[in-house]
């Protein structure tokens, strides 16, 4: 054990269990798995992901490039940081060879997100964040201060003064103040992993893993969306190494982490330490952990640097004839061998300057740092502390105050790495980079870190490159021969820490996917055991099976009841849009390609709109419900988008036109009443009304009164037959329904769903936009010369009719199709290639697609429609369908394949 | 997410708001008298500037009106 | 042919009919409610002030809304208001808000119409009312910024909606009807962490 009396923070008096690559070892609750480990004097994590050499922990948090372990319990998690893993009772860990596995059950967890504003964000608990959370909060300012550790500190050791006090109270009272303001919201374990425009921040609160007992009712994970007036960056500063033969090996570590250990845990990294620096930090940390009972060893090239016991020379090597790999000596640049458990690295430190360059912030090469520092400030951004590159506690409290720092000497020598085989001098640790593969990507011509970086891979791991990138930098251009500051690094990007993807899913996972939208009947039919179907958000009854009935049975009894009784559909998830205003009719007659300014009040007119380049967009019909008021069925999908549509034509082109929209798609519940016996089943509901043909045509509407409700009806048919369209309001949509069931039971009224009235409609060839066009298709193409007015002036898409593309012979148009057997349904989407009995080699030319395919009640066969090149011209003739391997023989017919002269829209002759 | 400034709401986020590409593009007052090639460039050809861009947009989950925005393309920035 | 007669009144049901247990299972710091069979009409009009007298206070500005004693008006747009009333049935409050109107001044015409049952009411009130909020709006909704008075027509969670501070931790939630149940859901789910 190498648990150090009188150090640390963490709970002594506790012991916590766990479990790592199957031996049980204890620890204390505030150890991170990474400290218990070397605390037990467990040394070798893993190896590597190329080389298979043996690795273990080279940092103490987040910018460890190596202790990647797998998690196995409480939930398997892979690829996370023992560093950054709270150790709780019964955890179960093993060491990773650079790969995780992501878990086979599904994570029970909940994550969440939450949305805050400030004024001032500070990121970084550390003397500077602090500083700079207090002044902000005195200053009156709504204040969130976010710190990726379990306590605020940043990297304080405990042994400084601030104040005239001891810097740990120094914090503690300073986080109390802060708690005291309700203004104030501090978020410890949460790191801002990524800054965007306008001051937001996305920041990753881990809530739960840190507790014995997680409640189930919190998140696990939460990831707040932060928006700031003014973000202050207070993210510290990370150690970098310098790069020596055999740097891999466990037992070799940052000084810097080795002190933090020291500190923070109580855990002494070694007992013959041998620390190699070019900086001067590195010097206290070795006379911390000799204070702490270990026989260190300093070594540094600096002439004069630290005392008399400091050897003035490099570390060019290390050895180990251990069995778990790590490290039992070190060979210095003069010959000497030195024995030692442990070596502590330390080449200088790199601001971290993340959350600064995320949003185009421009980072500037300090050649006595050997690192980036901010550049030129950006509006709305402050970095300071040692994220500025100011390392001294005095200059980070003023920089946090708001003050500009007294000036301190730099000390650090700037070397990248010493001399020795490039091979076997690790960069990335991680990607198992060497020095010797960014000479090859020199050698092959790379000139550009960027390239190197993508060449190499070097700080594309989990750590992006924290304690690497800059020394790749270095040593890329001491190989080119160029200044650093010429070479520039790499560019920072979100996120800064690895986010799981269910944190950012947060709750939007299963029913909260995705919005189901449901219609006010969606109790009844969910009752109805009805089976549904997505059309976009909503949920719409797809066919309601009775016991046994599978889906083609029930769809061809629901299609017989509705050709030979009545049926009934809820359509409620037609898109309706009130048009209002004495230019109502302008407006829709230079939107719809048919005229509607001349429907009289109490007619409904069908419609086709286009986009500008001639291609349909959406159809449905139009009620003229005064002179100045219509009211527009759109596509279920159709109807944001149309909406959409018709408002920018009318804001941005045509401000002048008096018209108001607005979308009254839940207002109304629309029900088709469909069949020869619906006008009984009408007749019954509305007594008082005459639906007689004559009194009330087909293409006409009226309002009326059922019960004191106000109710509309429309002979309106999308399938051929009799039928009314039942309209009223939502609130009495439930009633209405169940009114016109009661009502309807002695003609065996029978609810259909979307499948049947796909293939009512499909029998009649009317289209449904979006399924049987694409885009790409006109109402010339649909055969709906008939819909485009030949005496309007003009109307959106009118000119396009006009170009080349569209007047050729050859373009795909709607057809029917029947196959030669027919029993054989064709699957939608099946290509269509000339009559053959065996396809030529390939490419094949395709003539179109089957849009559409059915097999129809009426008919007793199957039918398709289909969009085929040429295709009025063709019918009469066959074509080839391949299905799988089959070569199925079809016959091209119109597009209305079922009663194509129209006579059942009024009725069976005979009834009534 | 960027904040975006509908002139009737104020700031709110992107998702709330619909883009509608480049302003300023009117329709054209006879279609009928236009060539092909004109008629085609009114149709499919917008400008694609790198830099200040005059735009449509529209605030549709909020107010559902359309205004005209100048943005940078190149820095995302809309100017004030 | 005979004809059933059907002795039952037609009888209104609200989007969240039968959501009433689920909510009343949260505790009081997150309570909700579903208010429904609020009259709605949505007013276009370039001259507000003839709307005054139905309202009975200047129709409300940008992000606000205005409670008169019968009506209330919420400002969608600059030239666009939704009238509600839990007191009037909705062919009255139309009828009101057409007469009003029709004195509009000369120009400045009134477009109306009926949209109550275009949305459905929620009242979220209790301490984590604006906690279970903030999972999933982006606004600011600090007293400050969003207090008693504010209307926004934004977005919750991915339904659209139209948000009302009724007061401290009091919020009116207008929905479109389809998206009731998602919401509903969405909001009980955001509930949990409080339960």
């Amino acid at each position: 054990m190498s648990r150090v009396d009188g150090y640390g923070r963490i709970d002594r008096t506790r012991t916590l269990t766990f479990t790592f690559d199957g031996a049980q070892y204890t620890g204390h609750p505030g150890d991170t798995l990474a400290s218990a480990l070397l605390a037990n004097g467990v040394r070798r994590i893993g190896t590597s992901v190329k080389l298979d050499r043996p690795r273990g922990i080279t940092a103490a948090w987040g910018e460890d490039p190596t202790g990647l372990v797998q998690i196995e319990e409480p939930f398997p998690e892979p690829m996370l940081l023992a560093t950054t893993v709270d150790l709780v009772d019964g955890l179960v860990a093993r060491g990773l060879g650079g790969r995780g596995r992501l878990a086979e059950v599904p994570d029970t967890a909940r994550y969440d997100r939450r949305h805050t504003h400030c004024e001032t964000l500070v990121v970084g608990a550390g003397p500077a964040g602090l500083l700079a959370a207090r002044t902000a909060a005195r200053r009156g300012d709504r204040v969130v201060l976010v710190d990726d550790r379990p306590a605020a500190g940043g990297a304080l050791l405990g042994t400084e003064r601030i104040c005239g006090r001891d810097a740990l109270d120094f914090v503690a009272d300073t986080i109390a103040e802060l708690r005291a303001d309700p203004d104030v919201r501090i978020l410890p374990r949460t790191t801002a992993f990524g800054h965007y425009d306008d001051g937001f921040v996305l920041a990753l609160e881990r809530r739960t893993d840190h507790l014995a007992e997680p409640p189930r009712n919190v998140s696990r994970q939460r990831v707040w969306r932060i928006r700031a007036g003014h973000v202050v960056v207070a993210t510290g500063a990370h150690e970098r190494p310098v790069v020596v033969e055999d740097n891999d090996r466990p037992g070799i570590m940052l000084a810097a982490s080795a002190r933090d250990l020291l500190h923070r845990y109580g855990v002494r990294v070694g007992r013959e330490i041998v620390v190699f620096t070019t900086d001067d930090a590195a010097h206290g940390a070795a006379a911390d952990l000799e204070a702490a009972g270990a026989r260190v060893t300093v070594v540094d090239p600096r002439p004069g640097a630290g005392g008399s016991a400091t050897r003035q020379a490099q570390v060019v090597g290390t050895r180990s004839d251990a069995e778990d790999g790590a490290v039992t000596a070190v060979t210095l640049d003069d010959g000497t061998v030195l024995p030692c458990d442990t070596l502590l690295l330390s080449g200088g430190w790199n601001p971290t300057a993340h959350l600064f360059s995320h949003v185009r912030g421009a980072l500037r090469y300090d050649a006595e740092l050997g690192a980036f520092r901010p550049g030129e400030p950006l509006d709305g951004v402050t970095v300071v502390g040692a994220a500025n590159g100011t390392f001294d506690l005095a200059g980070c409290l003023a920089e946090g105050r708001g003050e500009t720092p007294e000036p301190v000497a730099r000390t650090t020598r700037v070397v990248w790495r010493t001399e020795g085989d490039p091979a076997r001098q690790f960069v990335d640790l991680q990607r198992d980079s060497t020095v010797a593969d960014i000479a090859r990507a020199v050698g092959a011509g790379m000139r550009s870190v960027e390239h190197v970086k993508r060449y190499t891979t070097i700080g594309t791991a989990h750590d992006q490159g924290r304690t690497s990138g800059v020394i790749a930098s270095g040593i890329t251009a001491e190989l080119l021969g160029v200044p650093v500051e010429s070479l520039g690094t790499t560019t920072f990007r979100p996120p800064y820490t690895p986010v799981a993807f269910a944190a950012l899913a947060g709750r939007e996972r299963g029913r909260l996917y995705d919005p189901e939208r449901t219609t006010a009947l969606h109790a009844w039919h969910v009752e109805a055991g009805a089976v549904f179907e997505d059309v976009g958000q909503w949920k719409r009854a797809r066919y309601y099976p009775r016991p046994g009935e599978d889906m083609e049975a029930a769809v061809l009894r629901e299609c017989a009841a509705a050709r030979t009784g009545v049926g009934i559909l809820d359509g409620s998830t037609l898109g309706k849009i009130d048009v209002q205003g004495p230019d109502a009719g302008v407006l829709l007659d230079r939107i719809y390609t048919n005229l509607m300014s001349s429907l009289k009040p109490g007619r409904v007119r069908y419609g086709v709109m286009c986009g500008v380049d001639g291609m349909v967009i959406d159809d449905g019909t139009v009620l003229r419900l005064d002179e100045d008021r219509f009211l527009v069925y759109t596509t279920t999908g159709g109807a944001a988008p149309i909406l959409d549509h018709l408002e920018e034509w009318l804001q941005t082109e045509w401000p002048e036109l008096r018209v108001s929209l607005t979308s009254v798609t839940e207002q109304w519940a629309t029900f088709p009443v469909v069949g020869p016996r619906s006008r009984d089943v009408i007749g019954a509901f509305a007594p008082h009304v005459d639906v007689s043909n004559a009194a009330f045509p087909f293409m006409s509407w009226l309002d009326t009164e059922v019960d004191g409700v106000p109710v509309r009806l429309a002979r309106i048919s999308f399938s051929g037959e009799l039928a009314w369209e039942v309209s009223v309001d939502g609130w009495h949509a439930a009633a209405v329904w169940q009114r016109l069931l009661d009502l309807g039971a002695p003609y065996a009224i029978t609810p259909y769903g979307t499948e049947t009235m796909h293939v009512l409609r499909a029998e009649k060839g009317y289209p449904i936009i979006g399924q049987d066009t694409d885009g790409t298709v006109t109402p010339q193409d649909l055969g709906m010369d008939w819909v485009v007015s030949k005496k309007k002036p003009d109307f959106v898409g009118r000119r396009s009719f006009a170009r080349p593309a569209n007047l050729d012979p050859l373009r795909k148009q709607l057809v029917g199709l029947l196959p030669v057997d027919p029993d054989l349904r064709l699957p939608e989407g099946s290509q269509i290639v000339e009559l053959t009995d065996a396809l030529p080699p390939p490419p094949v030319p395709m003539l179109g697609h089957v849009t559409s395919s059915y097999r129809s009640a009426a008919l007793g066969r199957t039918f398709a429609l289909a969009l085929v090149k040429g295709g009025h011209a063709r019918i009469g003739e066959r074509l080839t369908v391949p299905v799988g391997e089959a070569l199925v023989p079809v016959e091209v017919t119109g597009s209305v394949v079922f009663d194509p002269e129209g006579t059942r829209r009024d009725g069976e002759p005979g009834v009534h | 997410m960027q904040l975006i400034r509908c002139p009737w709401c104020g700031p709110r986020e992107e998702v709330e708001f619909h883009y509608g590409g480049q302003a300023g593009v009117a329709y054209p007052a006879d279609p009928a008298a236009l060539s092909d090639e004109d008629w085609a460039r009114y149709v499919f050809v917008r400008d694609n500037p790198k830099g200040r861009f005059e735009e449509r947009w529209s605030h549709a989950a909020g107010c559902r009106r359309w205004f005209t925005a100048v943005r940078d393309t190149a820095t995302y920035r809309f100017e004030r | 042919m005979e004809s059933p007669v059907s002795t039952e009144t037609l009888r209104p049901t609200g989007a969240l009919d039968g959501w009433a247990g689920r909510f009343a299972e949260l505790p009081d710091s997150v309570a909700l409610l579903a208010e429904p069979f609020h009259a709605m009409v949505d007013v276009r009009t370039a001259d507000p002030a003839a709307l005054e007298g139905l309202v009975g206070a200047p129709l409300p500005g940008p992000n606000a809304w205005t409670g008169g004693e019968r009506v209330t008006a919420i400002r969608l747009g600059p030239d666009e208001w939704l009238l509600t009333s839990p007191f009037l049935a909705p062919p009255e409050l139309e009828a009101a808000a057409r007469a009003a109107g029709a004195a509009a001044l000369p120009g400045a015409r009134v477009a109306v119409a009926d949209v109550s049952a275009q949305r459905t009411t929620v009242r979220l009130r209790g301490a984590h009312a604006r906690d279970v909020l903030e999972t999933g709006c982006a606004i600011d909704l600090h007293p400050r910024s969003f207090g008693a008075g504010s209307a926004a027509v934004t977005l919750l969670g991915q339904a659209g909606v139209v948000l009302l501070g009724l007061g401290p931790s009091d919020y009116r939630v207008l929905v479109r009807s389809s998206f009731a149940a998602y919401l509903a859901e969405w909001l009980l789910d955001a509930a949990r962490e409080f339960r």
